[in-house]
């Protein structure tokens, strides 16, 4: 039957893959992508993540499409149906809870994912565009999320669609008022506000898996980086993906699920803001409006600059800086591991994050340490852009790395902590 | 009108604002439902229903729950009958026009004391009993601030100065509180001989609203034990099987 197969093979089924192979070179792919790619056999469990992150994109589909089946896009029911799903949906609570917790799993894993890709120069030639796609599925991402925490609205739901879409369209002077009417279609966040939120929200993570196969054609096309973050070329270096990373990924699968569902189970609103939990009232401002923490880096940027197009223009900026990030590091060695001063800074941009994470939480005018919260944020929004605008381009430069091993054999000194 | 719907919203935001860092931090109690395994005491659910049905029934809603929902506290249907039965259910109109009005159903969401939420404010000096359902979820500490709540009524300090109607409580944000103190000892009989008391009544209410508003949460927690019991398992088979399959690699 197949012209290129010399061996007919002795199964039905094996024969029945070489006549579909033969038409539609589907098993040859799936050999080629999964059986035969070669790996790194040095990966860490930092390398986790990638897999773990399109687990989590797979989750949130499947529960959000189970969810729609049951959830009721007007602003008179949606709150209503959303606790319906709560109580008498078979499962419904699963369901929710596996979403709603879902979507910060995802976030942290994502996170974790880039961190790795910052740490070990991931994002470094040949590897641009597959870090740029990435940052696309972030800002995706955040575009799905901040949709979605719209719709069960909630008193936050409501407030933070407000404050947001407010953010959003003073960036642009003069048409704030358009902008404003084109993402509320009302004049105020509504009803129609909610529909075409559901909309988006329905159709954004398709478009994400869109790009995530363009970031894994990217991807295969150079192979993964790797701790030492040096380019392998004896084939023995490298391993077939199957079995050795599927087993490994596997694990970190279940060990993702461990702490996943332990919240959903046990810890399930441990995320939420309680004032969720009161339906949206245009009336009643909250005392206190506060993102997904997710989000609350990029608004303890934007609040930290009192001129609010500069703070706006700040909070695109710190995420857009990211596209540019191969360009700002040119520095040849890839990996953190050898590059001693560039290790230290890493680990100071991490706690600065965290910084800006905590300030976002916090009411501007309050003190911490003694501080006011409002400078503590500009200190740390300064550093975010002075580490990729200064840091980085000068430790290029002027840094002094680690002689690089040449191959996984002969380890070089320092290497000892990969 | 929008004007003013502004002014007030920027009041009312001023006002919390002020008073949010205000209130007394509500003391931290002991619930049979907080641990891993906890469950709700169903004794104490039945009990706080009753003070539910009975007192707190006059101000506020209890809008996402039908009476057939009370069979996760133990009732029996006859019971749930009977309870739908004494309330007067509006449902849609007669072939002439009128308000068809009809005895409640098991499938009946439970009757609303009041017919919306203007009535409501009318018959409480302008402020509004929240709905009931989700209470305890829409509170941070929630279990421990109702019942902070609940007992936190006290004569106020000399230099407070309460407003029209409104009642001092040192838990609540602004610590004045427009609910007069709802209970008072030995006003709900109990049959089962507990204690007749504001504290009693008080647990045992708030034990009813967190199940009210997570009456699912013993299904989570057994679901979960199950399900993690289970992840263990195979997170461990995993580990093995990897160690196993990565035997031969050498670093
Ligand atoms: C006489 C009418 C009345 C009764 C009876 C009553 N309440 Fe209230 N309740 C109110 C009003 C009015 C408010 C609004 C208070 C405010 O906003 O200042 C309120 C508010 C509340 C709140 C919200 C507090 C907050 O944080 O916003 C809770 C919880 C509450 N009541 C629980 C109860 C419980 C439990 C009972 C029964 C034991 C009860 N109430 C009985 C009138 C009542
Ligand atoms: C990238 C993937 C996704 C992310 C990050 C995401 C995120 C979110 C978030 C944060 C919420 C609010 C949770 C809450 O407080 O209740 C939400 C709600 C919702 N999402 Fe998604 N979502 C994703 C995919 C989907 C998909 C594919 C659907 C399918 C239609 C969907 C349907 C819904 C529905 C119906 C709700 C409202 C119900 C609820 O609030 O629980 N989501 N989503």
């Amino acid at each position: 039957m197949s012209g290129i197969q010399t061996l007919e093979p002795e199964t039905k089924w094996g024969r029945f893959q070489n006549w579909v192979d033969d038409r539609l070179p589907i098993f040859t792919f799936m050999r080629h992508s999964l059986e035969e790619y070669p790996t790194p056999k040095n990966l860490s469990y930092w390398w986790n993540f990638g897999s773990l992150a399109g687990v989590c994109l797979v989750v949130m589909m499947l529960s959000g499409i189970f969810l729609a089946m049951y959830y009721t896009p007007h602003s008179q029911h949606a709150f209503e149906s959303v606790d319906r799903i709560m109580r008498d949906v078979n499962h419904g609570w699963l369901l929710r809870y596996i979403h709603m917790n879902g979507a910060s799993m995802f976030f942290i894993v994502v996170y974790l994912h880039m961190f790795r890709g910052l740490y070990y120069g991931s994002y470094k030639s040949p590897r641009e565009l597959l870090w740029i796609l990435g940052v696309v599925i972030l800002l995706l991402m955040m575009a799905t999320a901040f949709m979605g925490y719209v719709l069960p609205w909630g008193q936050m739901s409501f407030w933070g669609a407000t404050v947001i879409t407010k953010l959003v369209a003073s960036f642009f002077p003069g048409l704030e008022n358009g902008i404003l009417q084109l993402l509320w279609g009302d004049f105020s966040v509504s009803n129609a506000t909610l529909n075409r939120f559901f909309s988006l929200h329905y159709l954004l993570p398709f478009v994400i898996v869109g790009v995530v196969i363009l970031h894994l054609v990217a991807l295969h096309k150079h192979g993964s980086n790797n701790p030492l973050g040096i380019d392998l070329k004896n084939p023995k270096e490298k391993i077939p993906f199957h079995p050795y990373y599927t087993i490994k990924d596997f694990f970190g699968l279940g060990v993702f699920f461990l702490v996943f569902l332990s919240i959903v189970f046990y810890a399930p609103e441990f995320f939420n803001e309680p004032d969720n939990y009161i339906p949206a009232n245009p009336m009643v401002t909250p005392p206190h409006i506060v993102p997904e923490w997710y989000f609350l880096p990029f608004y303890a940027i934007v609040r930290s600059i009192p001129w609010r197009w500069g703070g706006i223009f700040l909070m695109f900026a710190s995420i857009l800086i990211l596209f540019v990030l191969p360009w700002l590091d040119r520095s040849k060695v890839r990996s953190g591991t050898f590059r001693p001063i560039f290790k230290i800074s890493f680990w100071i941009f991490l706690a600065n994050c965290c910084v800006l994470g905590y300030m976002g939480a916090l009411p501007t005018d309050g003190h911490t340490f003694g501080l006011p919260n409002i400078l503590i944020s500009q200190i740390a929004t300064f550093y975010y852009f002075f580490h990729f605008l200064g840091v980085l381009p000068l430790l290029a430069k002027y840094e002094k790395t680690l002689p690089l091993p040449t191959s996984l054999g002969t380890p070089a000194l320092g290497a000892k902590n990969v | 009108m929008f004007k003013k719907a502004i002014l007030l919203m920027f009041l009312a935001f001023m006002s919390l604002q002020v008073f949010a860092s205000d209130a007394e931090h509500p003391p931290k109690m002991n619930w049979s439902f907080q641990s891993i395994f906890g469950t709700y005491d169903r004794a104490a659910l039945q009990r706080g229903f009753q003070v539910y049905h009975e007192v707190c029934a006059a101000c506020h809603s209890l809008n996402h729950l039908a009476y057939r929902h009370l069979a996760g506290i133990g009732f029996t249907p006859e019971t749930i009958k009977a309870l739908a039965a004494e309330k007067e259910i509006r449902d849609g109109f007669t072939e002439e026009g009128e308000i068809f009005k009809r005895p409640g159903i098991a499938a009946d969401h439970i009757a609303p004391p009041y017919i919306n939420e203007s009535a409501a404010k009318a018959a409480n000096n302008g402020s509004l009993p929240p709905d009931l359902s989700l209470i305890v979820k829409a509170r941070a500490h929630g279990p421990d601030y109702l019942h902070a709540i609940l007992t936190g009524y006290a004569e106020p300090p000399k230099e407070v100065q309460l407003g029209e109607n409104m009642h001092y409580n040192k838990y609540f944000a602004g610590r004045q509180i427009a609910m007069i103190a709802p209970l008072h000892e030995g006003m709900v009989n109990y049959t089962d001989g507990t204690p007749t008391n504001v504290e009693q009544y008080a647990k045992d209410v708030v034990t009813f609203l967190t199940w009210a508003g997570d009456p699912k949460m013993e299904e989570r927690k057994s679901t979960g034990f199950k399900v993690m019991f289970f992840l263990i398992i195979l997170t461990l088979f995993m580990f093995f099987t990897k160690r196993r399959v990565w035997r031969n690699i050498k670093d």
